[in-house]
């Protein structure tokens, strides 16, 4: 069995799976249940100072289903926690205690002056916790009172506050990010800059999950009235997948500890982040639709195939992906792929044809000699994927590399066997003569 | 030999309310909106789709499906009238496993079907269920008038099709109420809650068609009379006789005609009043076979064997059917063919099979008998037109191989006749085949009407 254990950014835990910061790790019943299924960490549910948030009365969550109920998106409009924080220090004391093996990181927002930093770190620091993560990235409710959201969109603040607490605290501290801004790249270099020993994102996206057409208002509803909230679960992966990526390949971020959020749902998912450079992955809307139990196969499942792949350790993988990761303009342009249609797992349902006919490139038959048959016409194929993406039968149509040296039926020229992007194109009125890898 | 001397044993009653209750309810209780959409979840919505391709009124499958999927079933019920209005019924009778779910992609890709019958159900149960009429409204009167006989699948869709158009339809039939096989044939279990009058009332919804029940062609209207009096005829009288086994003592007691019985166990108010004997006999192997041979075991009957002179293979009863009756407690006696009956007092008190042989195509007794104690004895060995309702003062219409002759229009060797359904040469004996008839003709007759 591989080993598990992760050492991030100082913090300890027997395996990478943690529990977001989020209503799952809002008190301590709720993250003993978590420690008892096996989880490696939590960051607990953000504190802020006293007298506590309120939440609302009525519904505090929404979804995207689909038919058969199966939850694809997640939308949340609850706050920080609504506990008095002299509680949750309380709990978090005695059960950091209680479970020293596991990481016990302590969110936290409080508004963009010092001194009420240095106040709740000092607080937090009495509890023992490992480190802290400051919530820079909550998008409703709190964002109107200049907090979360509205602190993480301005990479000064991060800075500035991010600094504050380096400066307060021997803990490790972690910046969450917002995805609500155009460039994750600026907010990851603000939190470098202030002397962050990681970033944790994506928190939620801001969303409208739905809109009853009978009441005329956004769901979920609230007397009549609804207002945005913070997406995540599995259709927001790969918005968390390429911010990670990205802070991951950013020359000024290259190498900082990143912990990975957003719809990691199963083990696949998190070895998926972890290949773009998260050291620990954080997991709320899976645990809030299943329980706490997912974590087993998140372990035995991240576990088999660490073994199957010849990794013995966490580390040997983290980041491995983040090479490969590149940007358009430096894809090889002499790379020809096209599809296939394997016949014998062919159930003839034709969608791979009428996508091609009526949306692309005309490239699949829908008749051959009288017969239903489906064959992609190579002289119009230009390997797209959208067949391969529409058909229901998985690995029916696979993309097929192009020898070089063969000829393109659809241009009508050979497969050149070497490297050569849009930089050097004669088409780009900025190329150059040889291409930048 | 099992001749048994004992009385013969028919009795009514021989269930409690609640087992009469439980044996007649639904074969197929409707789909919830969930598993609704689960299943509806299920189409891939193909190019081109197979399933369309073996409907024979070509309901746009994929798309009805689709509408369900969306939260749209009222679109979804529309898609299907679009093509048959005679959708509700079809979606409860039509043998999908031979038609659409046989060629549905996922039954060739893992032998699992997407259900299109059972959604077709709901798709037009949420329409009938919420809506009052029929989703059509009438065009501008054409002063045309159209007599459509027999008020069966074939008839209701061409009468409803004509009446859109504008036509004014006599409807007329030789029963007190309209359906056809709906109302007076076909298994209990898979019309009920008076199903097939509820039908009947949506598709007159649409106005302009006048039920005129209880006119028998051939006595009470004449087809000739009615050349006359139309501008166009439409015939749609299924088929009114039955076959014969040829034996002595057909006429006893206790030797009864499937479908008189079905029709009489359709109409009954109360399960409870209709005898059924202790052992029955089946003879035949088409639906109407099981149909009765499923329904007397339902009805009490202990012992229930249906005896069909060929393979199980060759039985016009699907599989599906074949295996409700299986499932049902019905023995299948294969390669038997009815030789004598056997009567007491005057009723009958068994039957002699005698076992066949194929060879060569011929069909041969092999002269090895069995008898079987039966209480009753049930005819479905098929039924035939009588042409005699066709004849009278003016030409008739051309037979062959006793069924009406029509063209590719179901244009009958009369200029001003049409004929759809059972009673025409190249049927195929299903509902969804008589209402395409019906949809084909009143096309045609429109055009004509028009011309």
């Amino acid at each position: 069995m591989a080993d598990l254990r992760t050492n991030f950014v100082g913090i300890k835990s027997p395996n990478p799976f943690w529990l977001a910061s989020a209503p799952p790790t809002d008190k301590a019943y709720n993250v003993v249940r978590a420690f008892q299924a096996g989880w490696g960490g939590v960051v607990w549910k953000t504190l802020g100072e006293d007298p506590p948030v309120v939440n609302v009365n009525g519904p505090r969550y929404g979804a995207i289903h689909g038919k058969d109920r199966h939850l694809i998106g997640f939308n949340n409009i609850e706050l920080i926690t609504d506990r008095p924080l002299e509680v949750n220090l309380q709990e978090i004391k005695q059960v950091k205690r209680d479970w020293k093996d596991r990481a016990l990181v302590v969110s936290l927002m409080v508004p963009c002056e010092e001194k009420n930093w240095i106040d709740i770190l000092k607080k937090v620091e009495d509890t023992e916790a490992d480190g802290v993560e400051l919530n820079f990235g909550c998008p409703h409710g709190m964002s109107e009172r200049g907090m979360g959201s509205a602190v993480g969109q301005v990479p000064e603040y991060i800075e500035m506050v991010t600094r504050w607490c380096k400066q307060h605290t021997r803990m490790p501290v972690i910046v969450k990010l917002t995805p609500n801004i155009t460039d994750i790249r600026k907010p990851a270099q603000a939190a470098n800059a202030g002397g962050a020993d990681a970033v944790s994102l994506i928190n939620t996206i801001n969303s409208i999950v739905g809109v009853d057409l009978d009441a005329m208002a956004p769901t979920p509803t609230i007397d009549g009235k609804g207002a945005h909230g913070g997406y995540c679960g599995p259709a927001v992966k790969p918005i968390a997948l390429n911010m990670v990526a990205e802070i991951a390949r950013d020359p000024v971020t290259h190498g900082l500890p990143i912990s990975g959020i957003g719809g990691v749902t199963t083990w696949r998912d998190a070895a998926e982040f972890m290949a773009l450079g998260a050291g620990t992955v954080q997991v709320c809307t899976a645990a809030m639709t299943y329980g706490f139990k997912v974590v087993q196969d998140m372990i035995e499942g991240l576990s088999d195939w660490m073994d199957s792949s010849g990794y013995t350790s966490i580390d040997q993988f983290v980041g491995k992906a983040v090479p490969n990761c590149s940007d358009w303009q430096h894809l090889n342009l002499n790379y020809i792929a096209k599809a296939k249609i394997d016949q014998d797992l062919c159930i003839k349902c034709g969608r791979c044809h009428i996508a091609c006919e009526d949306t692309s490139h005309q490239a699949i038959t829908s008749m051959f000699n009288g017969e239903r048959h489906f064959e992609v016409i190579d002289e119009e194929c230009v390997g797209c994927n959208l067949c391969v993406s529409v058909c229901p039968v998985e690995n029916c149509i696979t993309m097929e590399a192009m020898e070089a040296g063969s000829i393109d039926p659809r241009t009508g020229k050979k497969v050149d066997p070497t490297y050569a992007n849009w930089t050097t194109h004669p088409n780009n009125p900025m190329a150059v003569t040889e291409a930048a890898e | 030999m099992t001749q048994s001397n004992a009385a013969p044993d028919v009795a009514a009653g021989r269930l409690s309310d609640e087992e009469y209750a439980r044996n007649f309810a639904d074969l197929h209780p409707l789909l919830d909106p969930h598993e609704a959409r689960v299943e509806a979840d299920r189409c891939y919505f193909c190019h081109d789709a197979p399933c369309m391709q073996a409907c024979p009124t070509s309901i746009d499958i994929p798309q009805f499906i689709r509408q369900i999927s969306t939260g749209n079933p009222t679109g979804s019920a529309k898609t299907i009238y679009d093509q048959n209005i005679l959708g509700g019924m079809c979606a409860r009778v039509c043998p999908t496993e031979t038609l659409c779910e046989q060629s549905c992609v996922r039954e060739v890709a893992e032998g699992k079907p997407v259900k299109i019958g059972q959604l077709q159900r709901y798709a037009t149960d949420h329409y009938m269920s919420t809506n009052d009429k029929t989703p059509y409204t009438r065009k501008a009167a054409s002063s045309k008038r159209v007599a459509v006989v027999g008020a069966g699948p074939a008839g209701l869709a061409c009468a409803h099709a004509l009446a859109v158009e504008g036509h004014d339809i006599d409807l007329y039939d030789a029963r007190a109420k309209a359906g056809g096989l709906n109302e007076f044939g076909i298994a209990a279990y898979k019309s009920v809650d008076n199903f097939a009058a509820r039908e009947v009332d949506f598709i007159l919804s649409i106005g302009g068609i006048t039920l005129k029940a209880g006119q028998k062609l051939g006595t009470d209207i004449h087809l000739a009379d009615l050349r006359s009096q139309y501008d166009a005829i439409f015939l749609s009288i299924g088929l009114g006789g039955v076959n014969d086994l040829g034996l002595e003592n057909e006429a006893k007691d206790g030797v009864l005609n499937a479908v008189d019985y079905i029709s009489e166990l359709r109409q009954a108010k109360d399960l409870s009043s209709l005898p059924v004997g202790k052992r029955v006999v089946v003879i035949g192997g088409g639906m109407t076979a099981v149909d009765i041979a499923v329904q007397s075991r339902l009805l009490g009957a202990e012992d229930v064997t249906i005896a069909y002179r060929r393979g199980q293979d060759r039985m016009n009863a699907s599989e599906y059917e074949q295996h409700l009756a299986q499932t049902n407690g019905v023995k299948i006696l294969t390669w038997a063919q009815p030789k004598g009956l056997v009567a007491q007092n005057g009723h009958i008190s068994g039957i002699e099979l005698e076992k066949t042989r194929e060879t060569g195509g011929a069909l041969k007794g092999t002269g090895e008998t069995v008898t079987l104690p039966a209480d009753m004895v049930f005819k479905a060995v098929g039924q035939t037109l009588v042409p005699a309702v066709l004849n009278g003062s003016g030409p008739a219409p051309q037979i062959e191989k006793g069924r009406i002759v029509v063209d590719a229009d179901r244009k009958t060797s009369l200029d001003d006749v049409w004929a759809g359904g059972d009673c025409v040469l190249g049927g195929e004996d299903l509902t969804v085949a008589a209402v395409e008839d019906g949809k084909i003709a009143a096309a045609a007759i429109h055009r004509a009407l028009s011309a």
